[in-house]
């Protein structure tokens, strides 16, 4: 296999607004790479876009070989992708465990029931919410939240994981402990894409990174070039006409 | 068994029922039986439509149109072909579930009001359309030839035995709402309720999963239209489509408590006492439909989750016994 994922030349507008322009990037298995960019760039979009819960308006989306432009989301699921959502998405009257069962049986394995349970007890653990797994999903604060969506993708046992903004709203300690659980996801041999605005955290556990600004990839590279990526820093310093400048320079 | 404990929900609804189901039998009085079989008619068919309502999240105002479509298919071929009425139940059960699987691919896209509102119109338009079908007797209906009940050994005989066949069926309507809430199918059904979306990114495969929930909310009501049909000795239009029904089965619902294989019993159990109320007194008897709009706000406003679910979260350990 050459790539487990491949975006191909992806855009997507919404009535007269672009949200992605013509990306493209190839995901070799067993990396984690970064996806940056100041707020509304596109980055969720190209999550959903994925994903499939809309199509791309142009371009294509190779997964495990398989063209998957069109697919709906449950056969992405059935295919080995899972997803955290930026905002979360519990089953609020279902319990911490059920929700995470759902993924076990839904998800890549397609477990039975019987089966689901275990793989799920593992998961909660994995994470550090098994303490909660007969609550409802409802009484969660939203750091257990965001764990909780990602046990519920990572029961599925993806083959690709899609985590947006898995670290936003945690404190300091919080983000050391996300951040070693994203790791040992990836020592799993489960490959990653991570939607992140906290720079060290992202920076630091990326092997490679793709910066996103007004839909555009402006920058790609492992976290060091990003770092000294004059572009980056543009984008970042939020000014717009400037960017759109850089950007129409890239195009050219 | 070994894992009983995962049947210990079903306990309390059979038991509700098979004991309430032995009083006609053990008085003896037929006028008891009626009552017992119109509440236990009204347990089967909330309990159907709590699969779709309760369990997958899905309002339908128009749930009894299986029950009519599938009360007229049986009784015709009861009536005209001379065929059994388990022969009549079978076929007017699956009818319904083909009725409802080709509406469901139709319109379970729709969400929220859209589908309610759905339901609804297809309700009035199956009730226009059998006004204006000769092979059923158009606005007049069938009568049933007086000759049926003779296989039976006679009309008392037939309605005895229409008795015990309701109280079959409303066994095993609880039966199959208590397979289908602790089964995988069931899981996908609450996710899809909690949220579709979500639902679907992890897999569930919605559109199959509400279709076939649709398909088993329509058979029960199907075969209890026939069986109704049959030991009332007629059907019409009006009668097989009554869109006052199918909001009563949902207060029946809503009052119980939705999701849980307890909650339609308790709510048929509930509205029906009342209606008896409502019917004989003087000053409710002409409003009484009002009044069932207004107990459904107060449920909407009040007791969202209905009666069982609010035991359940104000007593947790009875979650097990009470499902
Ligand atoms: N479903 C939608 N319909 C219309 N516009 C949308 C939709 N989803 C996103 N957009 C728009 O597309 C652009 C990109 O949004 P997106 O959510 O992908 O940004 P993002 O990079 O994830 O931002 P953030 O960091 O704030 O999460 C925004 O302008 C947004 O308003
Ligand atoms: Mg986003």
């Amino acid at each position: 296999m050459t790539s487990l994922l491949q975006v191909k030349g992806v855009s997507k507008f919404f009535g007269g607004l672009q949200a992605l322009n013509d990306v493209t990037f190839e995901l070799p298995e067993g990396q984690i790479l970064g996806l940056i960019g100041p707020n509304g760039a596109g980055k969720t979009t190209l999550f959903n876009v994925i994903n499939g819960v809309y199509p791309a308006t142009e371009g294509q989306v190779i997964f495990k070989d398989q063209d998957v432009t069109e697919a709906k989301t449950y056969e992405m699921a059935k295919l080995g992708l899972a997803r955290t959502h930026q905002i979360v998405k519990p089953l609020n009257e279902l319990t911490v465990i059920e929700n995470v069962v759902v993924g076990a049986c839904f998800g890549r394995q397609g477990y039975s029931l019987r089966k689901a349970t275990p793989v799920a007890e593992e998961v909660l653990n994995f994470v550090g919410i098994a303490d909660r797994s007969d609550q409802l999903a409802s009484s969660l604060n939203v750091a257990q939240k965001k764990r909780l969506e990602m046990a519920r993708a990572l029961a599925a046992q993806p083959h690709l994981l899609l985590l947006d903004e898995v670290l936003a709203g945690l404190n300091q300690s919080e983000i050391a402990e996300m951040v070693e659980t994203v790791r040992k996801i990836r020592d799993k041999g489960i490959t990653i894409i991570m939607i992140e605005h906290v720079m060290e955290a992202v920076m630091n556990v990326s092997d490679r990174m793709i910066v996103l600004n007004f839909g555009a990839q402006i920058a790609e590279g492992n976290p060091d070039e990003i770092r000294n990526n004059p572009r980056v820093i543009e984008a970042y310093l939020g000014d717009p006409k400037l960017a759109q400048k850089l950007m129409q320079k890239a195009q050219e | 068994m070994k894992n009983w404990r995962n049947h210990l929900g079903l306990l309390l609804p059979m038991l509700v029922v098979i004991g309430f189901s032995l009083w006609p039998v053990i008085t003896g009085n037929i006028s008891t039986r009626e009552s017992a079989f119109t509440i236990l008619k009204a347990i089967a068919l909330a309990s159907s439509l709590n699969i779709l309502l309760g369990y997958t999240g899905y309002v339908s105002f128009g749930h009894i149109v299986f029950y009519g479509f599938g009360g007229y298919i049986g009784l015709y071929f009861v009536n005209q072909q001379d065929w059994s009425i388990w022969a009549g139940m079978l076929v007017g059960g699956i009818s319904a579930g083909i009725l409802a699987f080709l509406l469901g691919k139709a319109i379970l896209r729709l969400r929220g009001a859209y589908f309610a509102l759905a339901t609804i119109g297809i309700n009035e338009a199956m009730k226009a359309l059998f006004n204006n079908l000769d092979l059923f007797g158009g606005p007049i209906g069938m009568v049933l030839n007086f000759s049926v009940y003779k296989a039976y050994g006679g009309a008392a005989k037939a309605l005895g035995m229409a008795f015990y066949i309701m109280a079959g069926l409303t066994i095993i309507a609880l039966i199959i709402s208590h397979l289908v809430r602790t089964s995988k199918f069931g899981l996908g059904l609450l996710a899809i309720r909690e949220d579709e979306d979500a639902a679907e990114v992890m897999g569930v495969v919605a559109p199959d999963t509400k279709t076939w929930a649709y398909v088993l909310s329509a058979i029960i009501p199907g075969m209890v239209g026939v069986l109704f049909f049959f030991k009332n000795g007629n059907v019409e239009p009006h009668v097989a489509f009554p869109l006052h029904s199918s909001i009563e089965l949902l207060v029946m619902v809503m009052l119980g408590g939705q999701g849980t294989v307890l909650g339609p019993i308790l709510g048929a159990f509930a509205y029906q006492g009342m209606r008896g109320y409502f019917v004989t007194s003087e000053f409710f008897k002409d409003i009484q439909l009002s009044v069932s709009g207004v107990l459904l706000l107060l449920i909407v406003l009040f007791i969202p989750a209905g009666a069982v679910g609010w035991l359940r979260q104000k007593f947790p350990t009875l979650r097990r016994v009470l499902q």
